[in-house]
């Protein structure tokens, strides 16, 4: 692939106690590129991108084989802080988390953590932020409103706002859009394909149109494999395996 | 049908006349407490040091004595149930060990509290030589109340969903900012309510002082942590109990008994107006 890897996992094994979750991944996320994992419910696609910034971790009796590297480093070598790793490898998750704050607050308690501590920088990167998101203009006036005041597809698009007001490098997204409407998930993948010409974007979706919209890159998992990684077009008009052109085109799963 | 909705009929009226009685019994001690009490307070009862033997004057000691042993117990008791609580909650690995320690805990709460007494007289008043003091009595109240901080801030902060953590975590918060600036702030009313619980317990314990901080008759305020104290649960007990003018300390005890039982309550509606307020807030 011509393109540079800034995430590569290699032969990865996850177990949650004894049922085996991933089994022998190999996938490439690549740098400035959207990377869609896609495949039916259970088959191991938050667990897998969960370890690309290792919040897996704080599930006990968790054993992870393999290895894992950002930008050529082991992620899980000892000597790694996995906070250092969480601050460059963000997450959205599914459900739309904002905390009991306001949204200022939601924003600025990411830079607050890493160690921003001027007031007018803060509010700079607050607004960028909101910006970015394509939250300010809605809601530029209530800044200092409680974010659960916010709909959903507002809390999500907060929530990326937050994510990326500590710039990291890689965005990881699972299903963001799972509890929105057709409007708030067009404006969080217009953001998306914005977003990655500055950053790395891995993005767990079960929409298959979402998939090929916004991504370069598709993984098929399937009960715990990887069965088929390409280019997305590839994937989506000629796929190699047949259980992959079954699923993106709807004939099970 | 018609059999059915006798049934009914006669399953409300019981248990509208289970609810009529408890409301009786409460009211009847709300009415008795304030009709024989109210005589007593005054001006000078609320602030006088007790005079002629525990006959005239005030109780203005036994109150004081009473907040102090209350804030030196929560004082106490906060900081250790509420590192308690978050080490078992945040930090302890799931298992068996833990899950005998909660159940110890629980069963603290069980223990009753003359129990409390005395292992407070063995081993603060005897054996780490505090005396007869506010510092035993308020190390042993402390004791008492542990469990119910304990599991009120475990309550709360389980009830702290997980995906805020993981939110905090992926932005490069520490587990202990976290802790620290999502889940405790969140978990605040819920840890409020344990403690407001654990100040109107204490307030009203009689038991646990009895041989480890409480005096009956005391003209002086406490000077030091080290000083006995009158305190209002005791001094009522003490009032019925001892002395020589059974008529005049009857008429006394039962306006401490109002003074305490309005400190309790009051407390108590604290308690009710946070969890209101914070039920609002979620709604
Ligand atoms: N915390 C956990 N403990 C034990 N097993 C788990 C845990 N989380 C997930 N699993 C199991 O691991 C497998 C993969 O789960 P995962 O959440 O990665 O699936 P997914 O592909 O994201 O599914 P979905 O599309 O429904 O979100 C499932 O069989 C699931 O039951
Ligand atoms: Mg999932």
């Amino acid at each position: 692939m011509p393109d540079n890897a800034k995430m590569k996992a290699e032969k990865v094994d996850f177990f949650y106690g004894p049922r085996h979750a991933l089994k022998g991944i190999d996938l490439d996320i690549c740098e400035n590129r959207v990377t869609a994992i896609i495949g039916p419910s259970g088959c191991g696609k938050s667990t897998f991108i969960r370890l690309l910034n290792r919040m897996n971790e704080l599930i006990p009796n968790t054993i992870l084989k393999g290895k894992i590297s950002l930008d050529g480093r082991d992620i899980f070598d000892p000597s790694v802080d996995p906070v250092e790793i969480r601050r460059r490898v963000g997450m959205v998750f599914q459900k739309p988390n904002p905390f009991p704050k306001s949204i200022f607050e939601n924003i600025a308690y990411g830079l607050k953590v890493n160690g921003v501590s001027s007031r007018k920088i803060i509010e700079e990167r607050v607004v960028k932020s909101l910006q970015e998101a394509a939250l300010w203009h809605e809601i530029k006036d209530r800044i200092n409103d409680n974010a659960l005041k916010l709909s959903g597809g507002q809390q999500q698009r907060l929530c990326i706002a937050r994510c990326l007001a500590v710039e990291p490098e890689v965005i990881l997204f699972d299903e963001p859009c799972a509890s929105l409407d057709p409007v708030s998930t067009q404006k969080i993948e217009e953001l998306i394909l914005q977003l990655k010409k500055d950053y790395t974007i891995a993005i767990v979706t079960h929409n298959m149109q979402q998939a090929a919209r916004v991504s370069d890159y598709t993984g098929f998992f399937l009960l715990g494999e990887l069965i088929e990684f390409d280019r997305t077009q590839r994937i989506f008009t000629a796929p190699s395996d047949k259980r992959t052109e079954d699923y993106v085109t709807g004939r099970f799963g | 049908m018609k059999n059915g909705h006798i049934t009914q009929k006669i399953g409300f009226s019981a248990l509208f006349g289970c609810m009529l009685i408890t409301m009786f019994f409460l009211g009847a001690i709300i009415y008795f407490t304030v009709v024989r009490g109210i005589g007593a307070i005054s001006w000078g009862f609320l602030t006088q040091v007790p005079r002629s033997g525990m006959t005239e004057g005030g109780v203005a000691p036994a109150i004081v004595g009473t907040l102090y042993l209350t804030a030196g117990s929560i004082l106490f008791a906060l900081p250790l149930g509420l590192a308690c609580a978050i080490y078992l909650c945040e930090y302890s690995p799931r298992g068996f060990f833990v899950n005998i320690i909660r159940m110890s805990i629980n069963n603290l709460a069980g223990v009753p509290s003359v129990v409390f007494g005395l292992f407070g007289l063995a081993v603060f008043v005897k054996f780490m030589k505090f005396g007869i003091s506010i510092l035993s009595g308020s190390l042993t109240l402390g004791i008492l109340v542990l469990p119910i901080i304990i599991s009120a801030t475990q309550e709360a902060l389980m009830a702290v969903p997980h995906s805020l953590r993981e939110a905090s975590l992926a932005l490069g918060a520490s587990k202990w900012e976290t802790i620290r600036k999502i889940v405790l702030p969140s978990a605040l009313p819920g840890i409020l309510t344990g403690v407001i619980l654990s100040i109107g317990r204490v307030a009203g314990e009689t038991a646990p002082i009895l041989f480890t901080a409480a005096t009956f008759y005391s003209r002086r305020y406490p000077d030091s942590v080290f000083s006995e104290v009158m305190a209002l649960p005791y001094h009522i007990y003490a009032l019925m109990t001892e002395g020589t003018h059974p008529e005049k300390q009857t008429a006394i005890a039962y306006g401490c008994a109002l003074i305490l039982m309005v400190l309790v309550l009051g407390v108590s509606a604290i308690a009710v107006y946070i969890r209101q307020r914070q039920r609002i807030q979620n709604a």
